[in-house]
């Protein structure tokens, strides 16, 4: 029993939070991963283009314009 | 709580948003979208020798059941799923940094404020147009123009929070927050307003360009309301069951 862990908590529920080093990489990796992924349905093969045709654009064409991305 | 607890929810919270948001696209939206295609057909047929064809009529052709099915749940989906995990991951970072607001209300906050910066301010700038509406020779144009603003809208977004949580201490949450929707509501209005509009409507009808944006609008408050619902949920049951463990250790220490 050490005396440390047993100081007794106030009834204020603890409001914890995360240490940014430890949001990073998860931010970094991940949200790159969804802009990634939002950029080839809302923008690709519209004004830029990654892999040349339009298959893509195709496929998801009516996603982009009911999601409101500019489309033709 | 983890980052890799948040992710884990948004993501499949993101899912469900994305089937969500394909039902309610597929069923409030598809029959604008196909009047729409029926008009710009039967305006390109009548002026066929003059058009060089538009920019949809070459290259891979995907059929229109292909594209209002599958191509559509495809697109939810995706951006479901993308959305949702990055709501997560700003969730995780905020949560337990906005005054003491518990986890559920702060990822609560994230997600409107995700739909309004995200979606309901460019919509109002920049609205959604159904196919036949829209120049092919713009959509480059019109591309940076639409998530220029995105990021203009974010950016203050993020700047006028901070701003409003900074302020909390020392001027209250009252003023706090309406500081902080002040500098975005200007931000956004002057930018707005500096921002080139985009107008290539021309003859088309009123009353179908209305019903397309509305049902457009709902999709989008679909795909949002239902990641900021569901994380909300999870987040605040994440929470509530860690909570429940920290008092019952500390109650056993007691004994
Ligand atoms: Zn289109």
């Amino acid at each position: 029993m050490s005396q440390s862990s047993a100081a007794p908590t106030s009834p204020i529920v603890e409001v914890p939070s995360i240490p940014a080093r430890e949001i990073a990489p998860w931010a970094l990796f991940f949200g790159l991963l969804g802009l990634l992924v939002l950029f080839f349905i809302s923008a690709d093969q519209g004004a830029v283009s990654i892999p040349s045709g339009n298959a893509i654009h195709e496929w998801v064409h009516d996603s982009r314009h009911l999601l409101g991305y500019p489309c033709h | 709580m983890t980052a890799r607890a948040f992710l884990v929810r948004g993501l499949l919270v993101g899912l469900l948003a994305g089937f969500a948001t394909f039902l309610v696209a597929h069923e409030v939206g598809e029959p604008h979208v196909e009047t729409a295609i029926a008009l710009e057909e039967a305006s390109s047929a009548g002026d066929r020798a003059a058009d060089a064809g538009h920019s949809h009529d070459e290259g891979t052709e995907v059929s229109r059941p292909d594209q209002r099915t599958w191509g559509l749940l495809t697109g939810s989906v995706a951006v479901g799923v993308a959305v949702g995990g990055i709501v997560a991951l700003v969730a995780a970072s905020v949560v337990g940094r906005i005054g003491r607001m518990s986890p559920g209300r702060s990822t609560a906050l994230v997600s409107l404020i995700g739909f309004v910066s995200v979606a309901l301010v460019p919509f109002l700038k920049y609205p959604a147009t159904p196919p036949a509406v829209g120049s092919g020779d713009t959509i480059g144009d019109r591309t940076s123009y639409f998530f220029g603003f995105v990021l203009i809208s974010v950016a203050f977004a993020a700047f006028s929070s901070l701003l409003a949580i900074r302020l909390i201490d020392d001027i209250g949450t009252y003023a706090a927050v309406l500081a902080g929707v002040g500098v975005y509501v200007v931000a956004v209005v002057v930018a707005g307003q500096l921002m080139p509009t985009v107008n290539e409507v021309g003859d088309f009808p009123a009353d179908v360009l209305w019903y397309f944006r509305r049902a457009s609008l709902i999709t989008l408050a679909t795909l949002w309301a239902v990641i900021g619902v569901g994380l909300t949920g999870l987040v605040g049951r994440l929470h509530r069951r860690e909570a429940d463990v920290v008092q019952r250790r500390a109650l056993a220490a007691t004994l």
